[in-house]
């Protein structure tokens, strides 16, 4: 491996991209938590619904602060390190970036100013709307992304001359063929992910003694949320690996680490692969299941690794693993929200410390499962950076490896210390919990300080106004 | 067709960089006149006067970059590793002050270092466009489509002077914002500083103008050939009486003026630039044609920007218009 300013600005990119991904899949779930909070409000006029939905706002606030502007970062980062892919494909992945800033990113953005400070400024149902569409900002920004991720993976409707990709059917660039499933499976990820960050949130807090209605709410809105869409995940994955097969038969081959075609498919449990010998070491499998899940048949035959010649495979580790990495967080959902709802059904969900014990430290859960689900599928893309039209290697920009190491060194120093500050102050935020923080600014008090997005500390020090205090009714 | 989508894409996003630079201009500059004053009240009240604002204002960065690669693929691949490192320290800068913003109320009491970080990303971020502004106007070397200089071509007697003349034009742009934003202590110190920070502004835009026709003998010669002289004398001479107008409305109570001419002022800048360098997107050689994008893709984007932008400015306005009115230092928007 040659240290040069391709794998520096690979590394760089993944860095980058990895540090963003987490911010916007929890913000894609938690204005849609946000909105539905407000919604409930509006529609029951029950207290607990606004203080929850004023807490995680600011929860909120400084999420999307962070994935705004470490996504601004990746637009820009097309041209400064993969000008030839900026060239290449410009006039097909452009338009499509160019349509998530133009619908979504000013959506999202400019009515995020109202859903932050318009508490007492506009009327409640114009804030709950403001909500919403930040929330739908935010999806039809995953929307637009997905599109043009996907057309990467498979690109179609589009004709090459000269090496350059000309657009030739829109409707078949934008709703290329991999791309319905996975914006299915990353918008449920978002919203499955925020799940998790609630129920940890919540149980936390009943564990801490604070034995709230704010809390169990919390709880219980989760469980729900995750009985019903973690399930709903995995068949939508089931589909989404289904696609795989059809157009990604490499990554397909890299993930199930398939070398030999003339056998079935084994559903193989744990390996490590070895791609210098093509094959598996340490093997523990079950024949015929990696068929039977992507193919319908336990005696389906499918490409393997050895079918493709060895500058056109995916690395196979990466894959193979963050796969099983996946899957297996997956399944662990799985099981745990239909216990929660076991619980719950029985009536002693909040008395089941045991469950709130575990349940209070899965909130990373989404988020690792999110990260594994792309190095499958970015890292399966290889040696590809739009499968078919350019490869990753002629891609990179004509800059210095010193220039993009420079740039490396900064971005981890300044990540490091921006994002762990954000999650340490996210972490207090969420110590304090709903009834400290939002209590104190119930709509109806006329507010003596300066505006904040996130007033925890004041909260704290002037700590007016207990949840049963604010009998607030939504004023409509 | 084909030689009009180049010129109306130009167009567009001279006028999405144009509202950038007013926009994110005055909030990234009251974050550079931060440091004047230590007051924690006021402090508060100049943040609050910007923050429903600014998420939006930078999204108009997003779609100058972004706009850039849909309508120019070829200048966007050309621009951006030509100034990989004033692109890398502006995206830095940005972050450092974009999360000052959400961090620094949760971190109270001990947010003294976000007040630095907003300070600090705002002034490098200021300084970077500059950069990148002044290296544009120098000149890139392109050969064969592609970027063909060295790594620090750009840093020039002449983009540092672009840079520092980019930090001084937001600050007077976040003054006579706050003049506008603002009453009391605030109002009054941002009108001290406006004339400071004007006088400057209009001395490093003399220069420019200047420095450039002789540098650059295609510019000289766009501005000087008697024909056009007859038809461009009125810009300079413009933003000459934009500038008096900011000094004489400075004197007296006027609290909106300052920053309407001020935005005149950069408006006109922007126009006297393009002048100089049309028909080049990348000068001296790539040219607005060259770098276009296929023409499908043209179209394509131009559907949605013909119904999506009325839209966008639209709640713009709507965002500003409910934020409307002073930001006093015992009141929020709360």
């Amino acid at each position: 491996m040659v240290i040069d300013a391709f794998l520096l600005s690979r590394i760089q990119f993944a860095f980058t991209v990895s540090f963003h991904i987490v911010f916007p899949a929890f913000t894609i779930g938690l204005s849609a938590y946000i909105a539905t909070l407000l919604g409930l409000w509006l529609k029951t006029g029950d207290a607990k619904f606004h203080l929850l939905a004023r807490f995680w706002t600011k929860i909120f606030a400084v999420s999307f602060a962070m994935g705004v502007v470490s996504g601004i970062v990746l637009s820009y980062q097309f041209g400064t390190n993969w000008s030839r892919f900026s060239t290449a494909v410009g006039n097909v992945v452009g338009p499509l970036i160019g349509y998530e800033v133009l619908s979504a990113f000013f959506l999202e953005a400019s009515f995020l100013g109202v859903m932050l400070f318009g508490w007492k400024r506009v009327p409640p149902w114009l804030h709950f709307l403001s909500a919403v569409i930040v929330a739908g900002g935010t999806a039809l920004s995953g929307f637009w992304i997905l599109s043009a991720n996907s057309w990467m993976q498979y690109p179609a409707g589009h004709e090459v001359r000269d090496g350059i990709a000309y657009p030739v059917d829109w409707m078949k660039i934008v709703f290329n063929p991999t791309f319905p499933l996975r914006f299915a499976h990353m918008m449920t990820a978002a919203y499955l992910t925020t799940a998790f960050v609630v129920l940890a949130t919540g149980a936390r807090h009943l564990l801490a003694g604070h034995r709230t209605e704010s809390a169990k709410t919390m709880v219980r809105m989760a469980i729900l949320m995750i009985a019903l869409t973690a399930p709903l995940q995995a068949v939508i994955g089931d589909f989404h690996g289904r696609d795989t097969a059809t157009y990604q038969p490499a990554k397909l081959a890299a993930i199930e680490a398939h070398w030999d075609s003339s056998k079935p498919g084994a559903l193989v449990l744990f390996a490590w692969p070895d791609e210098k010998a093509e094959l598996n070491r340490f093997e523990i499998s079950i024949p015929g299941v990696a068929s039977l899940v992507t193919h319908g048949s336990m005696n389906a035959l499918f490409p393997s690794l050895k079918d493709f010649k060895v500058e056109d495979r995916p690395p196979v580790l990466i894959p193979f693993f963050a796969f099983r990495a996946m899957v297996g967080i997956g399944v662990l959902m799985i099981l745990f929200g239909w216990a929660g709802a076991w619980l719950w059904r029985k009536g002693t969900v909040f008395e089941a410390r045991r469950w709130l014990w575990i349940a209070q430290y899965t909130w990373p859960a989404g988020f690792i499962a999110i990260l594994a689900g792309w190095f499958v599928t970015e890292v399966g893309r290889q040696p590809w950076l739009a499968t078919g039209i350019i490869r990753s290697a002629d891609a990179v920009s004509p800059v210095t490896t010193l220039q993009v190491a420079i740039s490396l060194a900064l971005f981890v120093c300044v990540y490091s210390v921006v994002f762990t500050a954000g999650i340490l102050l996210i972490n207090r935020l969420i110590d304090k919990g709903p009834d400290e923080i939002s209590g104190e600014d119930a709509p109806e008090q006329p507010s003596k300080r300066p505006l904040k997005a996130a007033q925890g500390e004041a909260a704290a020090i002037f700590g007016d106004g207990k949840p049963g205090d604010d009998k607030i009714q939504p004023a409509l | 067709m084909e030689w009009y989508l180049p010129v109306i894409w130009a167009g567009l996003i001279g006028t999405a960089v144009m509202l950038y630079v007013v926009l994110d201009g005055f909030d990234l500059g009251i974050a550079i006149l931060f440091p004047t004053t230590k007051d924690e009240s006021e402090r508060d009240q100049m943040m609050n006067s910007v923050a429903p604002f600014w998420d939006g204002n930078e999204t108009w960065l997003v779609l100058g970059g972004g706009g850039l690669w849909v309508a120019f693929p070829q200048a966007y691949a050309i621009i951006m590793p030509a100034f990989y490192i004033p692109v890398i320290l502006m995206l830095l800068a940005l972050i450092f002050r974009g999360v000052a913003f959400e961090f620094r109320w949760v971190a109270k009491p001990h947010h003294h270092r976000w007040d630095i970080a907003f300070w600090l990303g705002s002034t490098v971020a200021a300084f970077s466009q500059g950069l990148i502004l002044g290296g544009l106007i120098q000149g890139v070397t392109v050969a064969n489509g592609q970027f063909a200089g060295g790594p620090f071509d750009w840093l020039t007697p002449f983009t540092v002077m672009c840079g520092i003349g980019v930090v001084v034009g937001y600050a007077l742009l976040g003054a006579t914002w706050l003049i506008f934003k603002t009453e009391g202590p605030v109002a009054e110190r941002a009108r001290r500083q406006a004339r400071t920070l004007l006088l400057a502004l209009m001395g490093f835009a003399a220069l420019v103008s200047l420095w450039t026709p002789f540098a650059h003998p295609r510019i000289a010669e766009r501005w000087f050939t008697p024909g056009n002289l007859v038809l461009l004398w009125p810009f300079p001479a413009l933003t000459a009486f934009c500038g008096y107008m900011v000094w004489k409305r400075l004197q007296g109570a006027h609290e909106f003026t300052p920053f309407a001419f001020t935005i005149a002022i950069f408006l006109l800048c922007f126009l006297g630039l393009s002048i100089s360098n049309f028909p080049y997107l990348v000068p001296p050689s790539v040219t607005i044609w060259d770098a276009a994008a296929a023409p499908s893709s043209h179209v394509f984007v131009l559907i949605g920007v013909a119904f999506l932008l009325p839209m966008i400015l639209f709640y713009t306005a709507f965002v500003y218009w409910t934020f409307r009115g002073k930001v006093r230092a015992d009141s929020g928007y709360h």
